[in-house]
């Protein structure tokens, strides 16, 4: 569990988190969007004990960050921004040294072979970090935040400078892991909320301008129920493009000419599929494919934080 | 283990994961026994002490012990290292006292390894080995105080080079404190109880008392002092400056 309560953090004039209140519960995923600069870092990092709050207050699992800040971080897991570690120790000695710290001792000592092949770390462990590619060391980072299986935890851009495969693992272990937890993850990349996230909080200039799950998100999309439809011959296209926009439902008609392809936006996202469709029959339009949109992410993103 | 003595182990591996260590060792029984021999005239003296060799040590240190203390915050702000050392469950003030014992260790064992001198010295005559001892713990007890003034010169800036000039600095000025060259600079102006204050914060003083074989208590009580003090305003910066 995780609240804030009117978090503000100010760097002299500048207000690098404005009043941001959120509760994330158990079981949920929240995705941190925002453009760069916008204070998501600065959040999570207030969440976790580095910085202080110039105004407001957090708590994690009900230990306020300031107050009790040791048993907050008792429970949580944080994957700091570019996950930094110390380059000349090897995994296996930066991993001991966490779990001393972390006091896993006896039985539980052995969740680090559990932790290392989770996030297969068997073939590096003898390798200093420095000497690790950016792929291992957030791999490396990730395993010292989810060491003492913390019910909180919060990645700054736990799949920053991943290759697709990896972003894939980090996303299945993050799924695998969630169940029960209270999960932050920060991000710029969407197709990531959707992967992962039960819910997403979009922050930008230092305030909270969304709070909603990822379909919902969607849903603001003006592609929210909009149909595309690619021709098989081209040269339907105007023919096709002017019936469909003389529909009533069809608020506007989008043309890729080079696909031949048109997009239809729905009047107040009415449904447009079964009508497009018997359109194309009754007018004689050959598709090759129809398509009906959810919305876009990135299109939202852009139009509310701009 | 508590947190401190975690910590501290981590560090004292970190410096011998890298050749520093070796080098610094090596680098100081070197110089260690140039000052002896030739500076100090050991052999020429025709006396069965170590005082040749304890009387050039407040100098080798002012060099080398900012070397030591040098990185000691710097790195950990310049790589990012210090967000997840002080995101796991530990204090500041645990992590400021144990960074500073690893770096102590560290200097006490190259001291320890200058055992040889003490060996040679035994061998050629009959030396007073309590004051030997006691030189040997107020030498660190000397490296203990430039260590804590490194270590805040660490902690105000994320670059090792400008630590090691400032601590360098900060640790002479200190060295001096008792000598006309700082307090000429008090004397035109200051009452005489601040020139006095100014004058019993030099470390030779204190020093040369205990390398002389005479453990006062005040004197112990004065580095005690100033080692906890530098260590405070350690954490104190670190607190403020730490995420920037």
């Amino acid at each position: 569990m995780i609240k804030t309560e009117a978090l503000t953090r100010r760097y002299g004039a500048l207000t690098a988190v404005d009043a941001v209140t959120f509760t994330v519960s158990p079981g949920e995923v929240l995705g941190f969007l925002g453009p760069n600069g916008a204070g998501k870092t600065t959040t999570m990092r207030m969440l976790a004990g580095f910085i202080s709050a110039t105004s407001g207050s957090a708590s994690i699992c009900g230990h306020d960050v300031e107050t009790d800040s040791l048993a907050a971080r008792a429970c949580l897991g944080y994957l700091p921004e570019g996950a930094p570690a110390y380059g000349e120790m090897t995994v296996r000695d930066f991993l001991d040294f966490i779990a001393d710290l972390r006091r896993l001792r006896g039985a539980s000592r052995t969740r680090i072979d559990g932790v290392i092949e989770r996030l297969q770390l068997q073939g590096v462990l003898d390798q200093t970090i420095e000497t690790l590619s950016k792929g291992f060391r957030r791999r490396v980072g990730l395993a010292q935040a989810i060491m003492h299986d913390p019910p909180v935890l919060i990645l700054d851009e736990p799949t920053d400078g991943l290759d697709p495969n990896q972003k894939h693992e980090v996303r299945a272990l993050i799924n695998a892991m969630a169940g029960d937890k209270t999960v932050i993850i920060s991000t710029h990349i969407l197709e990531e909320v959707d992967a992962v996230c039960t819910r997403a909080i979009i922050i930008a200039r230092g305030r909270i301008v969304a709070d909603d799950t990822p379909l919902g998100l969607a849903a603001r999309s003006r592609y929210h129920n909009a149909v595309s439809m690619s021709l098989a011959r081209a040269e339907q296209l105007p023919a096709a493009r002017a019936a469909v926009a003389a529909l009533p439902s069809v608020a506007e008609v989008e043309v890729d000419e080079a696909a031949a392809r048109l997009t239809a936006l729905p009047r107040d996202g009415r449904p447009l599929l079964g009508e497009l469709s018997e359109l194309a029959a009754s007018n004689g339009i050959a598709l090759t494919e129809l398509h009906l949109e959810a919305g876009r992410l990135d299109e939202v993103f852009r139009t509310i934080t701009a | 283990m508590s947190n401190i003595g975690i910590i501290m182990r981590r560090e004292l591996a970190s410096y011998f994961a890298t050749p520093l260590a070796y080098i610094f060792l090596l680098i100081f029984l070197v110089l260690a026994n140039l000052f002896t021999f030739y500076l100090g005239g050991f052999f020429e003296r025709g006396q069965a002490d170590l005082d040749p060799f304890f009387s050039y040590h407040p100098w080798l240190f002012l060099f080398l012990i900012p070397a030591v203390s040098m990185r000691l915050w710097a790195d950990e702000r310049r790589t990012g290292s210090i967000e997840l050392l002080m995101t796991q469950p530990v204090t500041l003030w645990q992590a400021v006292v144990a960074k500073f014992l690893a770096a102590w260790a560290f200097t006490v064992l190259a001291l320890a390894l200058t055992f040889p001198l003490w060996i040679t010295v035994n061998f050629l005559g009959k030396p007073d080995n309590g004051a030997i001892l006691a030189a040997y713990i107020g030498s660190a007890l000397l490296a203990a105080g430039f260590l804590s003034i490194g270590s805040l010169a660490s902690a105000l800036t994320r670059n090792p080079v400008i630590a090691f000039i400032v601590g360098v600095a900060a640790c002479f000025v200190f060295l001096v404190a008792g000598f006309p060259l700082v307090l000429d600079a008090f004397r035109g102006w200051a009452p005489q109880f601040l020139v006095d204050a100014v004058a019993s914060l030099g470390f030779l003083t204190h020093y040369e008392a205990i390398s002389k074989g005479v453990i006062d208590i005040r004197d112990l009580i004065y580095f005690a002092l100033l080692i906890t003090w530098f260590l405070l305003a350690t954490a104190v910066v670190l607190d403020v400056r730490k995420s920037e």
